[in-house]
């Protein structure tokens, strides 16, 4: 076994000082490890539309300007909506981060290998875009210094970082979407129509 | 209304005013879009204005996402394009069918009426079935007179009931486009 990270390890322990964080998962593996480390209202999964959690990320930093938020999602799901990175390098949303889960696979689908695992760097490609810092994370010590600076990032911050090509067990969130949005909303004060 | 040249060098029609009026009346701040001749008068009165966030998009699709994340972080947007970017939204609209928030679309029509380019006709063709589709309302403005009155119906019945709501703005009202002087 590589050392690579553990991607349920990262995942807690991004979370695991969340304070304010509101968070958008991508849907798949990145959404079950964020179920794993703990259901939270501020917590937004995604079961479909790939490419989006970069992009809700967006909408949602720039509606929320005093709020950190962080997408997180998977390589191959940025890889699909990699015109977001250059839109998001565009507007340039200070308080936004994306946190890439990067094992060069298609886990949901039997471990196909992705661009990244033939040379795409996500995280050159954000800086390419404009973004304000970008990293690529191989070490526990790396993920530490993205981790604090996940509640001021001076972004917008991508960290696309390395972990393990295996499946862990499948941990489902809801999957009501309106459910979820509800309870978000509900979480920033806002009501149901 | 006064016509004065915008920065495009075409002058901009008062129907075009019309829809930005109905903007800032809805409430809207996030005004999302992937350029096109009919929206510019409209992108460049929501780019000078302080209390809006307009957003380029590299493709149409993105702006489906960007609308949601700013009604779950409690803020109104709207989504400009041109008919060929629908094609480009269609998987993408399952997040309003799963999640349902307040999606105005203004899509301005090529491929129909004295159009030029034969490669636009199949996704104009093709754009209010792929709307309907997936589940999107879609009213339709022939002339001019229509604008005010299919623009403002679809932003109301957008926000009253997070619909997904979108105003087919016709070739024949935007002009034909000019290939050759």
């Amino acid at each position: 076994m590589s050392k690579a990270l553990d991607r349920r390890e990262v995942v807690a322990r991004l979370v695991r000082s969340r304070g304010d964080l509101l968070i958008v998962a991508g849907l798949g593996s990145p959404a079950y490890d964020l179920m794993a480390a703990g259901d939270h209202e501020a917590n937004f999964y995604l079961w479909g539309g790939m490419g989006s959690a970069a992009t809700i990320a967006l909408g949602l930093a720039l509606a929320q300007p005093k709020r950190p938020v962080l997408a997180l999602t998977g390589d191959g799901e940025m890889l699909m909506g990699l015109g977001a990175l250059a839109t998001i390098g565009r507007a340039k949303p200070k308080n936004l981060s994306i946190a890439v889960l990067d094992n060069g696979r298609y886990g949901e689908t039997g471990m196909q290998e992705s661009h990244t695992a033939s040379g795409t760097r996500l995280d050159q490609v954000a800086m390419a875009c404009g973004f304000a810092w970008a990293m690529r994370i191989e070490s526990e010590a790396a993920l530490a210094v993205f981790a604090m600076r996940l509640p001021k990032p001076a972004g917008p911050a991508l960290a696309n970082i390395v972990i393990r090509a295996e499946n862990p067990p499948r941990v489902l969130p809801p999957r009501d979407g309106v459910f979820l949005k509800n309870r978000f909303r509900a979480s920033l004060g806002f009501k149901p129509i | 209304m006064p016509k004065t040249k915008s920065a495009t060098g075409a002058a901009p029609n008062p129907w075009q005013d019309a829809i930005f009026f109905l903007l800032k009346q809805a409430k809207i701040r996030h005004v999302a879009y992937v350029p096109d001749a009919g929206h510019a008068r409209v992108i460049e009165r929501a780019i000078q204005d302080p209390s809006m966030v307009a957003t380029a998009l590299t493709t149409e699709e993105e702006g489906i996402g960007l609308l949601l994340g700013a009604w779950l972080g409690g803020e109104r947007g709207v989504l400009l394009m041109q008919s060929s970017g629908v094609g480009n939204c269609i998987n993408t609209l399952s997040l309003h069918a799963n999640v349902r928030f307040p999606l105005p679309m203004l899509i301005t029509m090529r491929g129909e009426w004295a159009e030029f380019n034969p490669w636009q006709v199949p996704m104009g063709r093709a754009t209010r079935a792929s709307l309907e589709a997936m589940g999107v309302l879609v009213s339709r403005a022939d002339k001019a007179a229509d604008v005010a009155e299919a623009v403002a119906g679809a932003l109301d019945i957008a926000f009253a009931g997070e619909m997904a709501s979108a105003v087919l703005l016709s070739q024949r009202l935007i002009g034909r486009k000019v290939w050759t002087k």
